[in-house]
This record gives C-alpha cells, structure tokens and sequence, in this order.
C-alpha cells in the first residue's frame, strides 16, 4: 500500500514536469535565445533580461519558459517543436538569429502559434504572407538601418564610400540594402570588399580601400570582428569618417577597439543612448526604465540593445495580451489566434526601441523614431544630434 | 598595384606568415616524433593569448582550472599505471609536473595581483608550457602506439575538448592585448611598424633556436632519434613516453610565443586558433609534413599568398589558400615522396 502511494506521488510529479508544469490556466510563453555557441554575446543578454520580465499580463500569471538554441537552426527547430507540442504555449518570443527564425515559419503556420522574433532581417516579417501571418518580430530592419546611415552620408557630403563587410549572409546583406540606397542618393560605392570573421590581417583589403580614395568608408560586420578593419585603417592614417552597423552596439567592441574607433558613426536603437535622449523623445521613459532593471542584475554589465528586443516583446505582450483574454482562455488554439489577431492589433506601444504599430502588412510596425545615429566619443556611445 | 601597395602586401604577408612559420614547424615536429597531426596546436596560439589578456584587465585567467583539472587527471593516470606496474618509479616527477607545477603556476594567477608585464608574459607562458605534456599524458600518451588515424581523430576530439572549455572559460568576446612596441620605422623608404619587425625578429630566431636544439644538444638528437625509429630509439634508451611529453611542452611553447607575438596585431577568441593552425599545417603540408625548411617555407608562402589574394579577390581568399594543398597533394603524390607512416 504505501509503495502504492509512493508510486502514485512520483507519477503525479513525473506528468506535471512533462506537461511544462504550470496549472493549465496561465499564460505559458515559450523563450529560445542562442545563450551559447558563435551568437553567445547577443543571447546571454536575452537570457539574463528573463530575470526581470513582467510576471503578470492583465491580471493573468505568466510562465516564461526559457530555452537556449546554442546558435544552431537544428536546435531551434527542436526546441519549437517540444515548445508546441509538450508545453503548449501560448506565444514563441526569439529566437534571436535570422537563420532560426526563420525556420520556424512553417511549424509557426501550420500549429497556429504566434511567435515575436527578436532577430535582425527583414525577411521574417516581410511580406506578410501565409507563411508569416503568424510573425512578428520587434529588432529594426536592416533595411531602416541602412537608411538612417545613408541620410546621415547624403546630409554630410559623402559621395563616395568604400565598402567592407563579413563574406556570409550579414555582408552580403547589408551589400544589397546599401547599394539600393546609395544609388537612390546619389551615392557612389568605389570599392566593395570583403573578410572573414576570424580573419588575423585584412590589410589587403584596406589597402584597396584606401586606393580608390572614398569620402567615407563603410563596415558591414558585427561585434568584435568588426574592429579590425576599423584598426587596419587607422593603423594606414585614415582621417575620413567610418560607419559601421548596429551590430557592433555593444562594450566588448569599445573595449576591444580602444582609441582605433573613435568617432565611429552607427545607427543603433535609441536603448543605447537612453539618458541622451531629447525628454520630447518617445522611447526615453521605457528605455531608461529598462535600463535601471537590466544593469540592476548582477554581472549584467551596461544595457545591451539586444536584450531591449526581449523587452520591448514583452511590452507588445502587455498590450496584446488583455484584448485576447476577453475572447478565450490561455492553453488553447482559439486563445492562440486572439494574441496573434491582437498583436497585429497594437496601437501606439512605446517601448525602448522606438513606438510599436503593427498592421495586416507591417508585422514590426517601427518607424524612423526607432534609431538615433551615435558616435563613439571617448570610449563611450554619444547621440549625434 | 604600385610599389607602395606591393610593399605594404610583402609586410603584411611577412608577418602573417612568421606566424604560420612557427605552427607549420611544431606541427611538423610533433608530427615525426609522435605521428600525431596536432589538431589542438591552435589553441595553444588562443590560449595564451587570453590569458595574457586577462591578466592585463585583472581577471583571474580561466587557464588555470584547466590546468589544475587536466593536471589532476593526468597524475591519476600515473597512479594507476604505477599501482598496476606496482613500482613508484617517474611518481615524483609526475607529481611535480602534474600536480605541484600546475598548482603553483594556478595560485600565482588566480592570486590577482598587479604583475609587471614581463611577468604577466612569463607565467603565460609556463602556464601554457605546462598544458603541453599534461595534454600528451592525458589524451595520447595511452595510445601512442596506434596508427596515425586514430591518433589523428584523437587530436580531433581534444581540439574540441579545448575549444568547448575555451569558451565556457574565457567567454564568446574576443581579445587585444595590449602593444608590445608602438610606433614604426622605415626601411627602403618604407614605413615598417616595430610590431612586424618583432614577429618577424622572433620567429626568426626562434627558428634558430630549434636549429640549435635539434642539432646540437642532447635531448634534441634523442627526440630526433625518436622521430627516425621509434624502436630503435626505444632500445638505446630513450623512453617515447617522455619524448613525447618534451615535444608537447615544446610545441605549447612555441604555441603560446606565437599567441603573445599576434595578440597586439588581431582579435582572438577562443576559436580563433584553428584556422591559424590550419594555415599552418597548409605549410606543413608543402613540407610534406617532415621537413622543416620546407614547412617553414611554405608557411610562409601561405602568409604572403594570403596578403596578396585579399588584396585582389578578398571575398575568395580563404578558397583561394586552402585550394592551393590540391596540387601540392597531387604534385607530392606523384613525387613519391610522402612519409610511409603505416609502415615502421
């Protein structure tokens, strides 16, 4: 008998840990983020910001499950599934790169789970298709990015940039958005090179730069690989302006880079310069705000713009989530479709990264309000005004 | 391409390629005296690297977990040979570069102190020379005698054991270390940064060194001797164990000089050491993997091939060097002139 009981106990546990464990009622939002592997630097910040996030949508408890991708599309795909089928969540937040976001769209569509990416391309949310309808993601397009560093070149009198970016998707992808720019502003690409992320010397390639004689010259690369070029070229004597990517937003590329990228320019989301910010600004309360919790953590270090993507997700939720309580209970498919209906509902979120609007064909919903462009001023990010 | 250009090219090439020259001859080394590919001869490179990095930012170096860890391990591989050999013969010294050695060099960098930085470098240094023959005892040692294909996937699985902690201790970020020597000068009318000049200076003389070594002491014509017939080296007297150990040091050194020498010019992660080590073994390769000058020569080609092809079709570099081991293979193939290692 009392084995009996025992048994009876451990089967209790054993059923409630496989079925996610939370009571049936709650919401359950399901996190992937690449926590380890080649992305490590943009997931653990993710992953850390999990600490902090609303406990409570609307008077409804939430369960955040959090899972690392390790950077792999594989794992990612995995762990949706898993996510899906044994947890029955809600809502997919993540994962945080392209690749993995991406293939998740057709389990996405096909389960009927809406999913807010907090990865960089365009080309998860555009165009709001079949695939995508369930898709939405909250990080700046390339493609806007692109436009603020374009404006800033046209408004300072570049009319020839030298160009050079990783050889894999994120150069190649920049390539193209640049160059449609560019083109449209007059703007002459001279040179268009390109270097490996564990390249040891681009010297080569910096020495074409240099040749062609460009008024500004153009990174393409993200984190602290990005340095070298900027390094190279200073080490050459190169007084002209240098632009460089969001990508390179965070300290390890300032204390990597040191003296040999001041006065670097980039577009970034305005996170970044919280407390520089215009009080007119729309971004500045929940920024700062975010930035008092998440340095607040320990070993968190300063604000990572990557991070800022989890929570302003979180605020899209808080604005998402109440109008689709009133339709249907968490757990289920109905309650499913009226967060995704809901979502693409939002009005006038503000949030960290600029003011959310989503619509039936914009599934991002920022506009020119979610970037400033900064320069890198004695060690630190400074707002160019 | 004018004459500036070329010169700038031939630098850089130069600089890249001193460093290749050094793995491409320890990889040869390590090669003919054990038959190991040595896969992890990178991370050496990486390791010390971010040590010296972390010491120059007052962290306390993840190097040294690994080494009290692969320390411990290899000591308790002694113990039990020894308990199964029942005799205490080499427990001494395996207690002293196993344990005692590694554990004063770990409590001297997890002390935290402010090091002047030639001390800094040294301990580095002992750090990672010390890794050397923990690493032969642990993963090779047990298994020198099986054929170069399993010591080969050997060196594999360590190369990821490595870079697998690498990561976990030393974080995704990558490093600079701080400038040797600032500055610059000019030859031929040439502005040369110190920088170069010191890499190039080093891997110069460290390849002089080993020229010495191998040919005039002792212990470098008994590691010869291993290299040319491991039997017969075995039976005037010189243990393969032991010189296997003082090979692994020797590389690890070399490993971590190279690592200190390019720390100021490039960024390194944890990861960054075996594309370097594959560029070497580029090198190595044209050397057939047995003759130093060769190895030397080619790695260094390696470096200069690389400088000039970023220069004309960055985005196919990478294509371009590692496609050059094609015709070497076939050209060396055909020469009959490759190491017959299945057959001693």
């Amino acid at each position: 008998m009392q084995l009996q009981r025992k048994t009876l106990i451990a089967l209790a546990i054993g059923s409630a840990l496989l079925s996610g464990f939370p009571a049936k009622a709650d919401l359950t939002v399901g996190v992937i983020v690449s926590a380890t592997g080649p992305a490590a630097s943009v997931g653990v910040t993710q992953q850390r910001t999990v600490q902090i996030l609303p406990k409570e949508f609307g008077g409804e408890k939430v369960n955040w499950i959090l899972l690392d991708d390790a950077s792999d599309t594989t794992t990612a795909v995995k762990h949706a599934r898993k996510l899906i089928g044994e947890d029955k969540v809600d809502i997919i937040v993540g994962p945080s790169l392209t690749p993995n976001s991406l293939a998740l769209l057709d389990q996405l569509s096909e389960t009927g789970t809406p999913m807010l990416s907090l990865a960089g391309s365009g080309a998860i949310v555009e165009p709001v298709d079949e695939k995508r309808r369930w898709a939405f993601k909250t990080p700046q397009s390339d493609g806007q990015m692109a436009q603020a560093i374009v404006q800033h070149m046209a408004s300072h009198g570049v009319r020839s940039v030298g160009f050079i970016s990783f050889n894999d998707a994120y150069g190649e992808g920049w390539a193209k958005s640049l160059g449609a720019l560019a083109e449209r502003n007059g703007i002459k690409i001279v040179a268009s090179e390109r270097f490996q992320r564990t390249d040891t010397s681009v010297t080569g390639q910096i020495l074409r730069l240099i040749g062609a004689n460009p008024d500004a010259v153009f990174v393409a690369a993200s984190g602290t690989p990005a340095v070298l070029p900027q390094a190279t070229l200073a080490e050459r004597g190169f007084k002209k302006p240098v632009y460089q990517t969001h990508g390179i937003a965070n300290n390890d590329f300032l204390r990597v880079g040191g003296k040999n990228v001041e006065g670097t320019l980039l577009p970034a989301g305005p996170v970044l310069v919280a407390e520089q910010l215009p009080d007119g600004h729309p971004a500045k309360a929940p920024a700062l705000e975010f930035v008092r919790l998440y340095e607040a953590l320990p070993n968190a270090g300063m604000r990572s713009t990557f991070a800022a993507y989890l929570w302003d997700a979180a605020l899209i939720l808080k604005a998402a989530v109440p109008n689709a309580l009133k339709t249907a209970r968490p757990g289920t498919p109905e309650f499913r479709k009226a967060l995704r209906d809901s979502i693409e509902e939002v009005k006038d979120v503000v949030a960290t990264n600029g003011v959310y609007t989503m619509s039936p064909t914009d599934h991002l919903g920022l506009d020119e309000r979610s970037r400033v462009m900064v320069r890198i001023e004695s060690g630190t990010w400074r707002l160019v005004r | 391409m004018d004459l500036s250009i070329f010169g700038f090219l031939v630098q850089d090439g130069l600089a890249t390629g001193a460093v290749y020259v050094l793995l491409a001859v320890c990889l040869v080394m390590v090669f003919t005296v054990t038959r190991i590919v040595l896969v992890p001869q990178g991370e050496f490179v990486s390791f010390a690297a971010l040590t010296l990095a972390g010491f120059e930012q007052r962290q306390r170096p993840g190097l040294a977990w690994i080494l009290l860890i692969a320390g411990g391990i290899a000591f308790a591989m002694e113990l039990y040979g020894a308990w199964r050999r029942r005799t205490r013969r080499g427990l001494a010294v395996a207690a002293f570069s196993f344990l005692a050695l590694p554990a004063a060099l770990s409590a001297a960098a997890l002390a935290g102190n402010a090091l002047p930085w030639a001390a800094q470098v040294l301990l580095t240094c002992a750090m990672v020379t010390t890794l050397g023959p923990i690493l032969y005892r642990v993963a090779f040692q047990p298994m020198a005698m099986a054929s170069p294909l399993y010591l080969l996937i050997a060196a594999i699985a360590l190369h990821f054991v490595l870079v697998g902690s690498g990561l976990y201790l030393f974080g995704p970020e990558g490093v600079r270390t701080a400038a040797i020597l600032d500055g610059s000068t000019e030859i031929l009318a040439m502005p040369v940064a110190f920088q170069t000049l010191m890499i190039v200076a080093a891997s110069l003389a460290l390849n002089l060194v080993l020229f010495a070594f191998f040919g005039f002491t002792l212990l470098g014509k008994a590691l010869r001797a291993t290299a040319v017939n491991r039997r017969g080296a075995q039976l005037v007297g010189i243990s393969p164990d032991y010189a296997g150990q003082v090979t692994f040091a020797l590389a690890a050194a070399i490993g971590a000089l190279s690592g200190i020498l390019i720390g100021p010019v490039t960024t390194i992660y944890y990861d960054s050491g075996f594309i370097l080590g594959l560029k070497g073994f580029v090198g190595a390769i044209i050397g057939g993997l047995a003759a130093y000058p060769a190895a030397a020569l080619g790695a260094l080609a390696v470096g200069l091939l690389e400088a000039f092809s970023s220069f004309w079709a960055s985005a196919y570099k990478e294509v371009i060097v590692f496609t050059l081991i094609v015709p070497i293979l076939l050209w060396r193939s055909y020469a009959h002139l490759t190491v017959d290692d299945d057959h001693e």
